[in-house]
């Protein structure tokens, strides 16, 4: 299912972040990450498409119809709750089948019908023998897929997931988060999860949506994100970043800590920034403004930490690349640093 | 080797915490063993057949009758608002919530007294209403209506009281993922809401009813004590005793202990109930 939301905002409440205009087009079949930090919006975002939580302004529209006027129990919308929200006096089977049974005589399958579609749907999602068990009897990993189940049960044209492996520990995490991923496109899904993790947004969505503060920083596939990020939030937030200051006239930044550094930039003049991240960071052999503190080469990369200025600067460098000594000073490479003028950095 | 011995948690000699304990026996004992044993020694003090023979008398008969007139219509009456407001409470942040709590829980701090003075005063033969009351010829107050408001205020708090911190502690999100189901309010409370505090709910419920049936100040304010009309069976009790009929007044005071003792086990199995089903705080 197409998903277009446009230009939504909500003002804080005393519960949950507020919405700022947020606009993004989800085409059927793709998989987003709402990515961002608590009190980013969101969880708000996903509970407004779901139709729990109401925008005072804006459009959201399914398939190219408004869900303003429809009410959360019509959107057809499958969710997946933090903490999975299963009806914990209702065995699994009936928790799985009870989007089907409680539909209108004249829309509800009948009985043969939902038993056999319930057990098909926990066979799918590796838990077929645990319809007979009660939510409290199960580990949460287990409980995650019946929550799984029970919102896909109902056959959305839509599944959100909110924080979908909060509540698991690491290893169960990453084994779900491969399954999750073939299954969305497996059964053809539409799907947006939040979630605050990047590692986890990177790895498993299509596109990735940054949020910070009720706005959209970014929307992009993870690859043009890490590699071109639109602003020094987005630039953090991704990945850890060396920030440098610097000066930017006749459209050269000059690192402050670096003279020999001048990268070519479209920032008007005056000061500025530069957010480069750990691996991108060239060593140069000679002297130069950097001292050599430590080398740790144990590792699939080398860290080197070197002294700038007043800054400590962590610097990762493939093992057999050249390495300069301990003591030494050597000279940067800031080619690939990204330059952001200072002022835009705060909003 | 060193062997850790298991350490006392109190170091207090031993005839400090033997007298303590003493005391705490002997406190339950005369404050609340005794009192029980006396109302059922006092009832049973020429047998059974005279304890039987008190409870048929007619006046008695009916005051048993009133009792259970009003609870049957306070308890039911209390049970729907106090579920209605609980879930306003625990689901919905609106202006006013707080001063919303703060009524629901006047009545355990208003003297049950006052709590029958005020439909007095309302409805009474100079009340405010009088005159509507005149005019349409209704009696309330030192009629059944009057012992039926009297009792739904002070037992007003027990079923809501019960509730509001189970169902916050559950919170929305199953309401939530039935409603995101596609269940409507209706299938969303009855499906949901409902099975998830039926334990809390029957407590509240046994609470509210004791309550309904021992209920004796705000009562006593608006009965008018008209023998084998207004009496409910605390006033009955006092009526009878005040008649120097001690095995008639005791013979009441026992079946309403029985029906106190009887609500105390229901209420310890529920306890054990909602404790095993990890439903929550009480």
């Amino acid at each position: 299912m197409k998903v277009e939301v446009w230009d939504i905002r909500k003002s804080f409440s005393s519960e949950r972040a507020a919405l700022a205009g947020v606009s993004l087009t989800i085409p059927d079949g793709e998989f987003l990450a709402l990515l961002g930090p608590s009190g980013s919006g969101k969880t708000t975002l996903l509970r407004v498409l779901a139709g729990l939580d109401f925008a005072e302004a804006g459009a959201i529209l399914f398939d190219g119809r408004p869900m303003d006027a429809v009410p959360a129990r019509e959107r057809g919308v499958g969710f997946v709750f933090q903490h999975y929200a299963l009806f914990r006096h209702m065995t699994v089977a009936r928790n799985v089948a009870f989007g089907l049974e409680i539909r209108p005589r004249n829309r509800r399958p009948p009985a043969r019908e939902i038993r056999s579609r319930v057990a098909e749907l926990l066979e799918l999602l590796g838990i077929g023998e645990l319809g007979g068990r009660f939510p409290a009897q199960l580990s949460g990993g287990q409980r995650q897929r019946v929550a799984l189940a029970r919102a896909l049960a109902i056959e959305p044209g839509l599944l959100l997931l909110d924080e979908p492996f909060g509540a698991l520990d690491a290893q169960v995490r990453k084994n779900l988060r491969v399954w999750l991923r073939d299954l969305h496109v497996r059964m053809g899904l539409t799907s947006v999860f939040v979630t605050h993790d990047q590692a986890e947004a990177m790895e498993m969505a299509d596109r990735v949506a940054v949020l910070r503060a009720g706005r959209i920083e970014q929307i992009d596939t993870p690859k043009r994100l890490y590699g071109d990020p639109a602003t020094p939030f987005v630039h953090e937030f991704l990945g850890e970043s060396v920030r440098l200051a610097c000066t930017v006239q006749d459209g050269l930044a000059r690192i402050d800590a670096v003279p020999s550094a001048s990268i070519p930039t479209p920032c008007p003049a005056g000061p500025a920034f530069a957010l480069i991240r750990s691996h991108e960071i060239e060593l140069l052999p000679g002297p130069g403004p950097a001292r050599v503190i430590a080398i740790h080469a144990t590792g699939p990369l080398a860290r080197v930490l070197l002294r700038l200025g007043e800054q400590d600067v962590e610097v990762l460098r493939q093992p057999d690349a050249w390495m300069p000594a301990a003591g030494e000073t050597c000279d940067l490479d800031l080619s690939r640093a990204r330059i952001y003028p200072l002022q835009a950095s705060p909003r | 080797m060193n062997t850790v011995l298991p350490q006392r948690p109190t170091t207090e000699h031993w005839l400090i915490r033997a007298g303590l304990i003493a005391v705490t026996v002997v406190l339950l004992i005369v404050l609340l063993l005794l009192p029980l044993l006396v109302v059922f020694t006092e009832a049973l003090r020429r047998g059974v057949p005279a304890v039987l023979a008190a409870l048929e008398q007619p006046e008695t008969l009916a005051a048993v009758r009133l009792s259970l007139l009003v609870a049957v219509i306070s308890v039911p009456l209390n049970t729907v608002c106090g579920m209605a407001g609980a879930w306003c409470i625990s689901r919905f942040r609106f202006p006013g919530r707080g001063l919303l709590v703060t009524l629901i829980e006047l009545p355990f701090s208003v003297s049950p007294v006052i709590s029958g003075l005020v439909w007095v005063l309302l409805f009474g033969a100079n009340g405010w209403l009088s005159p509507l009351l005149n005019a349409t010829g209704t009696r309330i107050v030192f009629a059944v209506p009057g012992l039926v408001l009297a009792t739904v205020f002070v037992t007003f708090p027990f079923v809501a009281r019960t509730l509001i911190p189970l169902m916050q502690s559950q919170g929305a999100a199953e309401e939530e993922a039935a409603i995101t189901l596609g269940a409507s309010g209706w299938q969303t409370y009855f499906r949901v809401t409902l099975p998830n505090i039926r334990w809390g709910l029957l407590y509240g419920v046994l609470l509210c009813n004791a309550r309904a049936m021992g209920e004796f100040g705000a009562v006593a304010v608006v009965s008018g004590h008209i023998r084998g009309q207004t009496m409910t069976m605390p006033l009955q009790i006092e009526a009878l005793f005040n008649d120097y009929d001690w095995i008639g007044a005791f013979s009441i005071a026992a079946l309403l202990s029985l029906l106190a003792l009887l609500t105390l086990v229901a209420k310890a199995a529920l306890e054990w109930r909602i404790g095993r089903a990890g439903g929550g705080l009480l």
